[in-house]
Formats: structure tokens, C-alpha cells, sequence
């Protein structure tokens, strides 16, 4: 299991690694002079030359880089002149908000979506089964900032029950947080819950047709035990990877949610910066998005070692 | 050996001839088309996309007024039977808008993918075929890319390359390397082992001729498989990017940015938002129901 | 039969196992019909495809249905097993009917420790207090011959080898002392000296507990080291039934005699014979007697009547037109 884990945290180092030359390449590609983009309208000439040393651009590519991973490994993200504040500020105020939706909605898809999986697939080709896998696949083919906004209309325009925008922080009041994340949640929610339903449908069937489900049955085991006890424990097994994989997804669709709900997040964060060409802050927001892809894959990766036995007890 | 019933399939620049053979051919599809319409949802799929399909064909004849055109009706009109979709804040009208929408939904999301599976089978038959530290280097690349969550590398490339309907192609396309790299690389290494490549190796064929005309056939499944599912995920990808603004630039229809651009009047004029979000989820459902069935019938792992 | 009738603890009678398919329904098990007796040890023997392992799951039900259908009787203790509710069944499974499968390294649930595996096994049908279950966990896998058994209790399956696995569904199976064990082809999937050993654990136990054993087997040689009584099925019914001795001595059909000759001898001197031809699939039956396409003795009439078992000697019973005559 050790080894395990440490071979996989070695992978990630690596993965890590290649991400941070793509990103060092891909802002390098950005055309224009990143200087004359810091510093705005007006400047002199002496604030140039003294940005340009300072950012060490006057030196080669590879050191270049070197600098720059090497600020980056110390949490340096550099001050942002555009928006007038420090990046790494800016990106953590606009994480919060931003895994918070994440959080809720993994949550809220996988309490909708295991028992909808279970429920098809022990009625497998039932009006249940084909019932919930056609909710499920309209789920993830709803485009999310779409769902969002059809929500909006219905629950705020025209009930009233929710509000339509906003964030509040749970600290500083919770009911109003929660309020307030609810229609967010059930549009990113339903789309997460969606992807696993079918997930967690294929894994079970495929599971109960296996050899140590019918002998468990001679044994005498009821049917309930069957399928709550000894089939799910390993048809879930491969969901929790499936809900690591989509992990990166789950990221993505909140950008799009977060900018229908007008929540400060990540996601308008960056499409801000694109705007004001305020590139270090996308690059930063960049990086910390793959970079909770990358470790919440890893963490998958090993707790999936720790939840199979072939691997937790040999390996 | 996994073939696709007969099916010849163009593949980058070479024609592979699948073992069976000109009467063969037609009967394989037809065993394939039995299978396959058993799945009501597969055929519902398939007709919905060919239906978006005609319409971005024929948006010229089908769209009743231009969809650039300003003031054909008055602004935010609702739906009426002068204008089905009702009109837009510029009074445009919207179901000639949609219709045309079609068009860059279609052509992005499919030329994107071809682009991507072009890339992504090359890299992945290359790093499988010859293993090694070549294999090594192209699969880490590919893990650091598939580390990116699609919208957001599509995002940092559009903030590179600015907007317009290429760079979108471009930015949804990179976004899908990955994935089939790493479905062709795995069917590789198993076919690799297969007793004809080895005796097409000792018959002193090269390794080019190997790998498209023995290995790339037998991988292929697969393949089809993973573009008809992506396809659905492209379009999606590029409706947000629109969405946020990044996509093709206005007046240009785009289904995203007609989404985005109704939010603005979602009291006074739902419709503006709601419509066009209803042919972009039809198209993306049809899609991803077309795409299950050809991965039931066609791809014999997944089959269940 | 009638003097043994009262030692009879389980009939089947005309069972029948359907799947429907485009052309129709295949019959893979085709009336069915016998019985087992107290402590004795029953052969089902045939080729692959034969519906062996069909016949035995549809005993206890543990066919899937559908596509499967099941009918005709399997009488235990005065109850139709295929009538009872399934919370009925499952009271009787691996409490008095067990089985174990072909694939011992499949049969355990690779997330569970072995020794829970069958510690569950007896908590779902002995009423004793959990520690003196927890116990004979260890005690039972001792006696199946699984060396520091108190240890390997808490190991996963993946440790175990196929033989040792196959201990293990020994022990499930014997666990709660059924009165029948149904054993598939227990040592198919296992190396030859492994195979030995584990049948004559099979052997031992069962007459040591008294349990009844169906030993379900593709092998005859097996079937004749370890069994009372054999059963000789092909193509979904069963066209032979007799005593060791008997079906070696005098076999009546021209299939069964087929399958003897097919056999290794002793002295490795004679050659081995083979039966022409293949099983016929489920799709393609011959009309009329299901072997004759391939019987040496077959004649017109065999294409168009189906024989019957009928008596062809003492406890000896065979479904060939040509017996008796
Ligand atoms: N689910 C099923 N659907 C259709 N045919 C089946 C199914 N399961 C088994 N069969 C068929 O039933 C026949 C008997 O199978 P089986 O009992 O496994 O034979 P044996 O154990 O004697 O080798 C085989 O021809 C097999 O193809
Ligand atoms: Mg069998």
C-alpha cells in the first residue's frame, strides 16, 4: 500500500511537472509584451526596463522558467497591477466560493445518483430503469449554464422561492449561504448525478452477474444482503473513480454555473482576466485548477487502492 | 479479431480494407443496423442528430429570414407565427438564428473532434506500437493534459489566440487529444500482442504498413466509438465558451452566445434564452444516445 | 426402488430449463429427472454444454430469470423447492442444500476476508452466540486442510490459491452441515495433483458429516473414483442411469459406452477411443433420439422417436431405443 501510494504521488510530482511547462509555454504564446501589459497606459521608460528586469525577461527562456517554477513552488504568484492586488489573494478569495459549489454538488449528485444507479439497475429494462436513465442522460446533456438559467426563471422569476445570484460565505452566515447555493448546487449537482447514475447502473449489473454473487446466493444470503452488502461494496469501487476522473469536469461546469449565478468564483475570475489581458491572475487560476484536479485524482487513485484489497493488502 | 462488421472507414490518409470483403460489406452493416435499431434510444438519437444535421445543411433554405439582419421584427418579441422562436434585443429573428446555429454547433463540434482524433489515434498508436521511452514521454504529456479540465484549457488557448470560429475549432480540439490517445494506445498493446502482427513483422513488412493496415483496423471500434461521444461533449464545450463570451464573435449565431445574451431579459423575454438552449440540448442528447448505441453494438468490450 | 424410497432426500422430477431466444425457446435442460438418497455420493456426468451446470443452479433456483425459465420439481423434504418464496430458498441454501462452483478463485467475494466469508455463511443459519461462530471459523478451516488456519481467516481471497480457495468453499459448504452438497465440476479449473486431494477431502467429509454429494463432472474417471451412483447426461436429458459398477460393467447406451471407451486404461496399453462428431447446439437438435447423428448404432427409426429412460436392468435405466430389444 506504501509503495503504492508513493509510486502514484511520484506520478503526480511528474504530471505536475509537464502541466507546469505546458502553462509556462502556452502564456509565453500570448502575443504582445507582458510588460507593456502590466503596466498599463502610463508608465516611463525606467518602469519598463526596472518590470522587465525584475519579471527576468531579459534573460533566457530555460532560466526564465526555472525563476518562474521556483516562484511558483514558493506560492509566489506576483502582484497583479491591473487588478491592484496580490494574484494569490485573488485566486484564493475566488477558490472558496468556487469548491464550495464543488463540494455541494458532489454531494447532492452522489446522494441522487447511487440510489437512482441501484434502483435501474435491479430493474434493469423496467419502466424505473429506463425512467432514470433518461433523467440521467437529459442530466448531463443539459448544457449547465443553460439548466441554470431555465432554473432561475422558474424557481426565482416566477415562484420566488430562491434567490436568483449572489454568494455569501457559510462563515459569515450560513441559512443565507445555503439559501443561496441551492439552485447553483442543483445545476451542477444534476449533471454530476447524471454521469454517475449510469455509472453506478453498469458497475451493479455487471457485478451481480459475477461468480461470488451466485455463490454468496447458495450460501443463502437474501437478496437485500446480496445487493447492499456484497455486490455494491464492489460495484462502488470503480464509481469512486469515476467521480475522480469527473472530478475535472465537476471544475469546468462550475465555471459556467458560477457565471449564471453571479458567483465571485473561479471561473469569473478568469474570464475576467481574459478580458483585461491580466494574465498573471490566468495563469495562476490555471494552475490551481489542475492542480485540484491533479491531487484530488491522487487522492482517489490511493483511497481506490485502500477500498481494494488486492492491491491495499499485497501491494 | 474485432472488426467493425465490415465497415470500411477513411482513416488519416490511408484506406484500410477491412477482411470483409464487397458482398460482405453491405450484409455486416445490415446485421449492425439490426442490432443497433433494437436500442429505441440509439435510433431516436440518430434521428434527432440527423435532423440538426439537415438543418445546418439547409439552414439557407429552412431559416425564414436573414439572421444577421436587424429589425425584422420589433425587439424582444415573443413567439408568434411571423416569428416562431419571437426576436432577439436587436429584433432578430431567432428561429433563423437557431437554424443557422446549428451550423457552427456541427462544424465545430465535428471538425474539432476529427482534429483531435487525427492528434490524439497518431500519438497514441505511435506511443503503443513502439513503446519504450517514446511511449513514456507522449502518455505523461497526455496525463498532464487530461489534468485540464476541457472548458478551462479551451479558455487559457482562446485568451491566446482570440476569438473567431477557427481558434474555437482549435482550443475544443486540444481539449480532446487525450482521451483518444489513451483508448488507441490501450487497444494497441493488445493487439499488439496479436499472432498476425508478429507474422507480418518476421514477413519483413515494415512498421508504417503494420500499423495502418493491420494494427490501426483492429483498433478502430473503439475509436468510432469514443469521436460519435465526444462530438456531443465538443458542442458543449463550444456553446460555453460562447457562453462566456469567448466563442465566435457577435453578430455571428451562436447558440451560446444567444443563451448568455437572453439571461439579460429573462423576465420580460424568456424565450431568448430558454429556445435556443432547447435545440442545444437536443442535439446534445441525440449525440450522446447515438453515440451508447454505436458503443453497444459496435465496441465488443463495452457490450453488455 | 421402493425399499430405499424413505432414504430419498431429494427428487427432481421433469425438470425443464428454457431461454428464449428469436427462434423460438431452447430447451437446455429437457425433463430432467431423479433422485438423491441420504449420504450417497451422485455423478452428473456429460460433455461441456451438456446443461450439467444448469441442471444443478436451477435446483436451487440460482438460474437467472428471466431469460431463463424454470419448471418441473425439485421435492425436498416434502416442499417443491421451485414453488417456495425466495426467503424460503434462501433458509434452505447453504443450510441444507449447498453448492460449490467450477471457479473457486471467483466464488469469493474478493472485498471480504475469508474467514467472514464463512462466518456469514453460518450467522444466516445457526442460531449459536457469534463467538463460538467465530470459533469454528478456524476449526473448519483446519479440517478442510488449510494450514494455520487461524491466520489465513483474516486474509483476502486474492492470497489464496485455487486449491486453497476451493477449501475455503469446502468449508462454506459444509459449514452448516447440509444434507446435500452439489459440487460443479469442484476440480475442473484445479492442477492434477491439487485435484486429487481436494476430491478426496470431498470424500472424506462427506462420509465423516454424512452429507449427500452430486458431484457434477465432464470426467468419468473422477466420477468413477468417487461416486455410488452416476447419471450420464447429453444434450439437456439424462440418457443413463445406473451404479458404478454397472455403468462400467454394462453400459446400455451407445453414448455412455462412447464415454468409457474414451477413457485412459490402467495399463495405458489400449488406444483412446473418441466419439464422432460434436454435441449438437441448442439451436440445432436432431429430431428424434438427440445422439443418433452420431451413434455408431443408430437406425431410421432413432431420427424420429425419442427415447424414454426406461428400465435396462436392476437400477438401471437408459433412453435408447435399441435397449431391451
Ligand atoms: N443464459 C443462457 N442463455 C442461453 N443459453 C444458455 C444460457 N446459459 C447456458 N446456456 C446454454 O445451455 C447449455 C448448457 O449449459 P451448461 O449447463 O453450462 O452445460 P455444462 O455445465 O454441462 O457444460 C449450453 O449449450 C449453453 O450454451
Ligand atoms: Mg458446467
Amino acid at each position: 500500500m506504501t509503495r503504492f501510494a508513493l509510486s502514484r504521488v511520484g506520478q503526480t510530482v511528474g504530471v505536475l511537472w509537464i502541466v507546469s511547462v505546458i502553462l509556462f509555454v502556452l502564456m509565453r504564446l500570448i502575443p504582445g509584451d507582458p510588460v507593456l501589459i502590466m503596466l498599463g497606459d502610463e508608465f516611463t521608460d525606467e518602469a519598463y526596463r526596472q518590470l522587465r528586469a525584475q519579471l527576468g525577461l531579459d534573460r533566457s527562456l530555460l532560466i526564465q522558467y526555472l525563476v518562474w517554477l521556483g516562484n511558483i513552488l514558493r506560492g509566489e504568484f506576483g502582484y497583479s497591477y491591473i487588478s491592484h492586488a496580490s494574484v494569490a489573494d485573488l485566486v484564493f478569495q475566488a477558490y472558496v466560493p468556487t469548491l464550495w459549489l464543488v463540494i455541494a454538488s458532489l454531494i447532492l449528485g452522489t446522494i441522487i445518483a447511487i440510489p437512482s444507479g441501484i434502483v435501474a439497475a435491479m430493474r434493469k429494462d423496467s419502466a424505473w430503469d429506463y425512467g432514470s436513465m433518461g433523467v440521467a442522460i437529459v442530466g448531463f446533456s443539459m448544457p449547465s449554464f443553460w439548466k441554470g438559467i431555465l432554473l432561475i426563471w422558474i424557481f426565482s422569476v416566477h415562484l420566488g422561492w430562491f434567490p436568483a445570484m449572489g454568494y455569501v460565505a457559510p462563515w459569515a452566515d450560513f441559512r443565507e449561504s445555503m439559501w443561496k447555493l441551492v439552485l447553483p448546487a442543483v445545476t451542477l449537482g444534476t449533471f454530476f448525478a447524471g454521469l454517475v447514475a449510469r455509472i453506478v447502473r453498469s458497475s451493479l449489473l455487471e457485478v451481480l452477474d459475477l461468480d461470488y454473487i451466485k455463490a454468496a446466493r447458495a450460501k443463502g444470503v437474501g437478496q437485500a444482503a446480496l445487493v447492499y452488502r456484497h455486490a455494491l461494496a464492489n460495484a462502488l469501487i470503480p464509481v469512486v473513480t469515476v467521480i475522480g476522473l469527473q472530478f475535472g469536469a465537476l471544475l469546468g461546469g462550475a465555471v459556467l454555473t458560477e457565471t449564471v449565478f453571479t458567483i465571485p468564483g473561479m471561473g469569473r475570475l478568469t474570464v475576467a482576466a481574459i478580458t483585461t489581458r491580466d494574465y498573471q491572475v490566468v495563469q495562476a487560476a490555471i494552475l490551481v485548477g489542475v492542480l485540484s484536479v491533479v491531487l484530488v485524482n491522487l487522492l482517489v487513485d490511493i483511497s481506490y487502492a485502500f477500498l481494494n484489497p488486492k492491491i491495499r493488502v499485497t501491494a | 479479431m474485432r472488426t467493425l462488421d465490415g465497415l470500411t472507414v477513411e482513416s488519416p490518409g490511408v484506406t484500410v480494407p477491412t477482411p470483409a470483403a464487397e458482398p460482405g460489406a453491405a450484409a455486416g452493416i445490415g446485421r449492425w443496423w439490426r442490432r443497433f435499431a433494437r436500442s429505441k434510444g440509439a435510433v431516436f438519437g440518430l434521428a434527432v442528430f440527423l435532423a440538426i444535421v439537415v438543418m445546418a445543411v439547409f439552414a439557407g433554405v429552412l431559416a425564414p429570414y436573414d439572421p444577421l439582419t436587424q429589425g425584422v421584427g420589433a425587439p424582444l418579441e415573443k413567439p408568434s407565427l411571423a416569428h416562431w422562436a419571437g426576436t432577439d434585443s436587436f429584433g432578430r429573428d431567432m428561429l433563423s438564428r437557431i437554424i443557422y446555429g446549428a451550423r457552427i454547433a456541427l462544424i465545430v463540434g465535428i471538425v474539432a473532434v476529427l482534429l483531435a482524433l487525427v492528434a490524439g489515434v497518431t500519438l497514441g498508436l505511435v506511443a503503443g506500437y513502439y513503446g519504450g521511452v517514446l511511449d513514456a514521454v507522449i502518455m505523461r504529456v497526455m496525463d498532464a493534459l487530461f489534468a485540464f479540465p476541457i472548458i478551462i484549457l479551451a479558455i487559457a488557448m482562446m485568451a491566446i489566440m482570440g476569438f473567431g470560429v477557427t481558434n474555437v475549432i482549435i482550443a475544443v480540439g486540444v481539449g480532446f487529444i487525450a482521451p483518444f490517445a489513451r483508448v488507441t494506445r490501450g487497444d494497441v498493446l493488445a493487439v499488439k500482442e496479436e499472432p498476425y502482427i508478429e507474422a507480418a513483422r518476421l514477413a519483413g513488412i515494415g512498421n508504417l504498413p503494420i500499423i495502418f493496415r493491420h494494427v490501426l483496423p483492429n483498433v478502430l471500434a473503439p475509436i468510432i466509438v469514443q469521436g460519435a461521444l465526444r462530438v456531443s461533449g465538443a458542442i458543449i464545450t463550444e456553446a460555453g465558451l460562447s457562453f462566456l463570451g469567448l466563442g465566435p464573435p457577435p453578430p455571428t449565431p451562436v447558440w451560446g452566445s444567444m443563451i448568455a445574451e437572453g439571461r439579460n431579459f429573462i423576465v420580460m423575454a424568456p424565450h431568448i434564452s430558454t429556445i435556443p438552449g432547447v435545440a442545444l440540448m437536443l442535439t446534445v442528447v441525440g449525440l450522446n444516445l447515438f453515440g451508447d448505441g454505436l458503443r453497444d453494438t459496435l465496441d465488443p468490450r463495452l457490450r453488455r | 426402488m421402493t425399499e430405499d424410497q424413505s432414504d430419498v432426500i431429494l427428487e427432481v422430477r421433469n425438470l425443464v430449463v428454457e431461454f428464449s431466444s428469436e427462434d423460438g425457446p431452447l430447451r437446455a435442460v429437457d425433463g430432467v429427472s431423479f433422485a438423491v438418497r441420504r449420504g450417497e455420493i451422485v455423478g452428473l456426468v456429460g460433455e461441456s454444454g451438456a446443461g450439467k451446470t444448469l441442471t444443478s443452479e436451477a435446483m436451487l433456483r440460482l438460474v437467472r430469470c428471466p431469460p431463463g425459465r424454470i419448471s418441473g420439481e425439485v421435492r425436498f423434504r416434502g416442499q417443491n423447492l421451485l414453488a417456495l418464496d425466495e426467503p424460503a430458498l434462501a433458509g434452505i441454501r447453504g443450510k441444507e442444500i449447498a453448492m460449490i462452483f467450477q471457479n473457486p478463485g471467483a466464488s469469493l467475494n474478493p472485498v471480504f476476508r475469508v474467514g467472514d466469508q464463512l462466518l456469514e455463511a453460518m450467522r444466516l443459519h445457526l442460531r449459536e452466540p457469534a463467538r463460538s461462530l467465530r470459533e469454528r471459523v478456524g476449526e473448519i478451516l483446519g479440517r478442510v486442510g488449510i494450514p494455520s488456519a487461524a491466520t489465513r481467516a483474516r486474509d483476502y481471497p486474492h492470497q489464496f490459491s485455487g486449491g486453497m480457495a476451493q477449501r475455503v468453499m469446502i468449508g462454506i459448504g459444509i459449514s452448516c452441515v447440509p444434507s446435500l452438497l452439489i459440487a460443479d465440476e469442484p476440480t475442473t479449473a484445479l492442477d492434477v495433483t491439487i485435484q486429487a486431494q481436494v476430491l478426496a477431502l470431498l470424500r472424506s467429509l462427506a462420509r465423516e458429516l454424512g452429507v449427500a454429494v452430486l458431484l457434477v463432472s465432464h470426467d468419468l474417471g473422477i466420477i468413477s473414483q468417487m461416486c455410488h451412483r452416476v447419471l450420464v447426461m447429453y444434450a439437456g436429458r439424462i440418457v443413463e442411469e445406473a451404479d458404478v459398477a454397472t455403468i462400467f460393467r454394462a453400459p446400455a447406451h451407445p453414448y455412455t459406452r462412447g464415454l468409457i471407451d474414451c477413457l485412459p486404461r490402467m495399463d495405458g496399453s489400449a488406444r483412446l477411443g473418441t466419439i464422432a462428431g460434436v454435441m449438437p447446439g441448442l439451436r440445432s437438435l436432431p429430431s428424434g433420439c438427440p445422439f443418433h447423428p452420431r451413434c455408431p448404432l443408430a437406425e431410421p427409426r432413432c431420427a424420429e422417436e425419442a427415447p424414454k429412460l426406461r428400465s435396462a436392468g436392476d437400477h438401471h435405466s437408459a433412453a435408447c431405443l435399441l435397449v431391451g430389444t
